[in-house]
């Protein structure tokens, strides 16, 4: 598929070059370069569900490598499995019908489902059903045997006669479902900020004070909402250097007619006594409610909580990363150039001096996100609705699947 | 009586228990008052000299022959500070044991030495450090029995032990009381002295009657105030050299005026009308801080430019230094303050008195429309506000006997010696302490540009001291730049990076440096704007805050926000990023009704986020600083 591998190709050169800004394009653009691949996908006769994961995941992968940081491609990429997962178990148990379920996890071998072309779309049920169901009483009781069946399998001589009959038109069914699921996903991405902004005058009262660093655009929705509910607040904008977005969303909420003062990031400590609250965006949200965003957030988050200032985290649920952060200052940040901080032609004496050994004097960290840790965060505000740092993990799991938290192929599985 | 005498060894001892009350006799804290002068001695051979227990100096003074040899002439009146409530029932007998325990403030014996001393004071003063910060701790000692003052003189016969405390009491209950006078008292004070003044000219031996009966009143008035009006009437009345007007003014100043609020319609009309400059009100001001100046911008300097030969009254060299102001050539606290003081040297050196006229009150009048012009170029900080008091007290003080050239010389050599010691050898010490706290491998962090710190740096690389700077930035001034530069040209190895990203810098940093533009009373460090996120952040990550301040910035004004009290800057210099043309969102955006822009000058950094204040008074805690407003702050030993 040559036009699949060119979208890919040049979506991986926009994503090394760091050429697409924002997680919602991100997430936006990954969810239809993997509707196109999956619409392209050849499937084959047995297998459509292990097929498509496995293209999914190879380019995943890809995706991932090209812009680490940028989780909301991994998010995107998990949901996307995800949805293969479940539309593929709807299917299965819509065509298993009365069958003894028992019966159909007895012929089928769960281990092989990672890697193996013949791998059936009912193992996959299975397996699923035991780590993406809400844990209800019935399911509780039908899984018991076949966990206990898992081990002794061995046989994986493909699928079962009863079920061979109605395959093709499964097949095609079932592409069409993923892609009718990755088109709602597109969706959801767009209309996040509704959503969020739906909620917006549940948190805004009259006259309030809010604190805000740098631009998001699901703050700003947020913000408008309440305006046009005729609420009226005043709002700080902590200006957000060295990208200086607060500039424009301070013009935005200006356009809006909005009360809006522009401060620098350092007056952001004397201004929080006056502030009621702070709302922000995310770049990414992390499985145990840490939140990754724009640098300069922790000092605001900081201030905040030495106020008891509510810190409130906007975040569209293509920012939920079902990752654990480890050293996410470190790991999960990016240094940008010094040049937004230093004029390179002003310093460039400074720049090539050297201590004997050769190493410069002068170095300029230039960090691009700051993370912030659960304890900080008041509320996060996402499309399904406000919750607890503390819930996040258990809002996490309802949107991916656990098998695919690591996107990455078996070694065997790899070409 | 004689039996009290006698037992004066046994009391002697006790007089440096009051001021340093640790049950250990060693004396306090050599190791971080490191005191640079030869001359200091230590308190305790100090207070043990008979011939000193006369002085009710809490804090005892040098042991230096020019002590002695000044005491000697002095009137009886002199050498007898009137007494405590307590000699109300006693007679004059053992109102000298009790000067022993009186506790005052050092400023009665150096006025009582008169401008001879001074200097040698002035050494004393800077060889204090460690024994003035030793009461903080002691104040939790048990203070509970408020009117302990009135006991003293029958415990004072008690054994040693008891009575020790019981002193210490004393000394410490004094402290706290001695701002919370009520106006009725510091009048009865005034008029007590003012009566033992002319009583002391009659007859010095009466002196203590009458004070002694103004205090039984005002001791009756309110009960816990009887040991700060002891201690008050003992400065005043060793004060007469300096004369009664000065000595109310002085009380005066105790109570900080109420800033200048610009909210104030009539006040801001009257200002407006003795101003030179008449500057236009900002467009957009921010709601927040009305009660702050906020002008145009940029549209003084031309008008100030044009109006050079009609300012008459305007001697040249202020008008420099306040078009200085007005541009930004000079800034930071001590650029200021001696740009300011050199000018008023000048403008002093070409002063002469109309006829008709004295000295001191014209040229106080002259000094004061000189500030305001300053005021109206930009609004004064705390040391140069200090530094004004200074001035003027010392123009106050001018004997009316001297001759014009005298005086003008006199205050000259005030000027000189206020720069060299508040501020430039002030430096020198606080590099000296700070030094010590640089290891090898540290990491120091530092904020902005701050002229301390940068010579702490500076001075460390000198020692060769392996260690690496980080150097934090803001916007709109990016000060750190400039420092950044000088401290790579001297070889020191920097990282720089802005305010948001001190959090990702943070996790390397050992020790943070601070600058302050002035510490007040209650901890809290008043500086360039973002301080206070730094400090906060180190604080998060439990590395030690250490802010770098001269003493001749400390104000006994107390300030818990950054915004009751502030200096706005100009709000263009937000909405522009120089060097960056991609940013221009705000253009045309900056006429708009609804937006505001600004830029904040300081902030108030809580006192909890610092760990220490290095001062040329030694290395204090933050909750050590009304002692040092007090001792030392309030223009009695500035001379």
């Amino acid at each position: 598929m040559p036009d699949t591998q060119a979208l890919v190709n040049d979506f991986l050169n926009k994503l090394k070059k760091r050429k697409i800004e924002g997680s919602q394009a991100t997430a936006r653009q990954t969810a239809e370069l993997l509707r196109s691949v999956i619409s392209q996908q050849r499937v084959p006769y047995t297998n459509q569900a292990g097929a498509l994961i496995d293209a999914v995941k190879a380019i995943g992968e890809q995706l991932i490598a090209a812009n680490p940081v940028e989780l909301a491609v991994g998010n995107i990429v998990r949901r996307v499995l995800h949805i293969i997962r479940e539309e593929d178990l709807s299917l299965t148990t819509a065509a298993i019908g009365g069958l003894n379920l028992s019966a159909v996890s007895d012929d089928e071998n769960d281990d092989d489902r990672d890697g193996d072309s013949t791998l059936s779309a009912a193992a996959v049920a299975a397996a699923a059903r035991s780590t993406l169901r809400p844990p209800s009483l019935q399911t509780l009781l039908e899984d018991t045997p076949v966990s206990a069946a898992v081990p002794q399998t061995s046989s994986s001589g493909g699928d079962s006669e009863g079920k061979t009959a109605d395959k093709s038109s499964r097949s095609r069914k079932l592409k069409h479902d993923v892609i009718e699921a990755v088109n709602e996903l597109i969706q959801d991405i767009v209309t996040c900020h509704e959503q969020i902004a739906e909620q917006a005058v549940e948190h805004i009262h009259q006259n309030e004070v809010i604190l805000t660093l740098g631009s998001s655009r699901t703050v700003l929705e947020f913000l408008f909402a309440a305006k046009e509910k005729k609420r009226s607040f005043r709002v700080f904008v902590a200006e957000g250097a060295p990208r200086y977005q607060g500039h424009l969303l301070a013009k935005e909420l200006v356009a809006r007619g909005l009360q809006t003062t522009l401060i620098t990031d350092s007056a952001v400590f004397a201004m929080i006594s006056r502030v009621n609250m702070v709302i922000v965006g995310a770049h990414a949200v992390m499985a145990n409610g840490g939140v990754i965003a724009p640098v300069g957030m922790n000092l605001v988050a900081l201030a905040a909580q030495k106020h008891a200032v509510p810190f409130v985290v906007l975040a569209g649920s293509h920012k939920l990363c079902p990752l654990y952060p480890h050293n996410p200052e470190v790991l999960l940040n990016e240094l940008r150039s010094p040049s937004e901080l230093l004029d390179f032609g002003e310093f460039s004496d400074c720049m090539d001096f050297g201590s004997g050994s050769g190493s410069p004097l002068l170095h300029v960290v230039n960090p691009a996100f700051d993370y912030v840790p659960p304890k900080l965060v008041s509320l996060f505000i996402t499309d399904a609705g406000g919750h607890n740092p503390s819930y996040m993990y258990r809002l996490i799991a309802d949107y991916y699947s656990a098998d695919d938290l690591v996107v990455q192929r078996r070694a065997t599985a790899g070409n | 009586m004689d039996s009290r005498r006698s037992s004066r060894a046994v009391i002697d001892p006790k007089v440096r228990q009051v001021g340093f009350f640790t049950s250990a006799p060693l004396p306090p804290d050599r190791t971080q008052s490191d005191p640079p002068d030869p001359i200091r001695s230590p308190p305790l051979a100090d207070a043990s000299s008979p011939g000193n227990s006369l002085s009710p100096v809490m804090i005892p003074p040098p042991r230096h022959p020019s002590d002695s040899l000044l005491r000697l002439p002095h009137s009886p009146s002199d050498a007898f500070p009137p007494p405590s409530p307590t000699t109300t029932t006693t007679s004059l007998g053992d109102f000298s044991d009790d000067v022993t325990a009186a506790s005052s403030p050092p400023p009665a014996a150096a006025r009582v030495r008169g401008r001879g001393s001074s200097v040698k004071q002035q050494g004393a003063a800077s060889s204090f450090p460690g024994g003035g910060f030793e009461v903080p701790p002691s104040v939790k000692a048990p203070s509970s029995v408020p009117a302990s003052g009135l006991t003293t003189v029958s415990v004072v016969k008690l054994p040693p032990g008891i009575s020790v405390e019981v002193q210490s009491d004393r000394a410490l209950n004094s402290k706290p009381l001695k701002e919370k006078t009520s106006k009725a008292e510091r009048r009865a004070i005034q008029e007590a002295q003012r009566a033992a003044k002319a009583a002391a000219k009659a007859e010095g031996i009466k002196t203590p009657a009458v004070t002694a009966l103004a205090n039984a009143k005002s001791a009756k008035s309110t009960k816990p105030s009887p040991q700060r009006n002891d201690s008050a009437v003992v400065v005043a009345a060793s004060e007469k050299k300096g004369g009664d007007r000065s000595v109310e003014k002085d009380r005066k100043k105790d109570v900080p005026h109420p800033r200048m609020q610009y909210d104030d319609k009539s006040r801001v009309q009257k200002l407006k009308k003795r101003s030179v400059v008449k500057p236009t009100e900002a467009r957009n001001r921010v709601e927040l801080f009305r009660h702050l100046p906020q002008y145009e911008h940029g549209t003084q300097l031309p008008v100030l430019q044009s109006k050079f030969f009609q300012l008459d009254t305007l001697h040249p060299a202020v008008y420099k230094v306040g078009l200085q102001y007005l541009s930004g050539d000079i800034c930071g606290g001590n650029a200021r303050c001696i740009a300011m003081l050199q000018a008023f040297q000048e403008a002093i050196r070409d002063y002469s008195t109309p006829p008709a006229k004295t000295l001191s009150r014209d040229l106080t009048a002259k000094i004061s429309s000189y500030v305001s012009f300053l005021i109206d170029c930009r609004p004064l900080s705390v040391s140069m506000g200090n530094a004004i008091r200074f001035l003027k007290s010392q123009i106050a003080k001018i004997p009316i006997s001297l001759s014009e050239s005298e005086a003008k010389a006199t205050l000259h050599s005030d000027i000189e010696r206020f720069i060299n010691e508040k501020i430039i050898l002030a430096d020198r010490v606080i590099v000296k302490h700070a030094v010590t706290k640089i290891r090898d491998g540290d990491v120091l962090l530092t904020y902005g540009s701050s002229s301390a710190v940068e010579m702490i740096l500076q001075h460390a690389h000198e020692l060769g001291k392996q260690f690496r700077v980080v150097i934090v930035d803001s916007r709109p001034k990016h000060e750190g730049k400039l420092l950044l530069r000088r401290l790579v040209r001297k070889g020191l190895s920097c990282t720089y990076t802005h305010i948001n990203a001190i959090s990702y810098i943070m996790h390397e940093v050992t020790r943070v440096f601070l600058g302050a533009s002035s510490v007040l009373s209650n901890g809290t460090v008043y500086s360039r704007v973002g301080t206070a996120c730094v400090a906060m952040v180190a604080y998060g990550f439990h590395i030690p805050v250490l802010v770098c301040c001269e003493a001749y910035k400390f104000h006994e004004r107390v300030q818990l926000d950054s915004i009751c009290s502030n200096e706005l800057g100009d709000p263009d210099s937000i909405s522009k990023v120089p060097g960056r043309e991609d940013i221009n969102h705000l253009d045309g955006w900056d006429k708009s009704e609804n937006l505001q822009l600004l830029n904040l000058i300081y902030d108030a950094t809580p006192s909890d986020y610092v760990s220490l204040i290095i001062t040329d008074y030694g290395m204090i805690p933050p909750t050590s600083v009304p002692v040092i407003v007090r001792e030392y702050g309030r223009g009695q030993l500035w001379i």
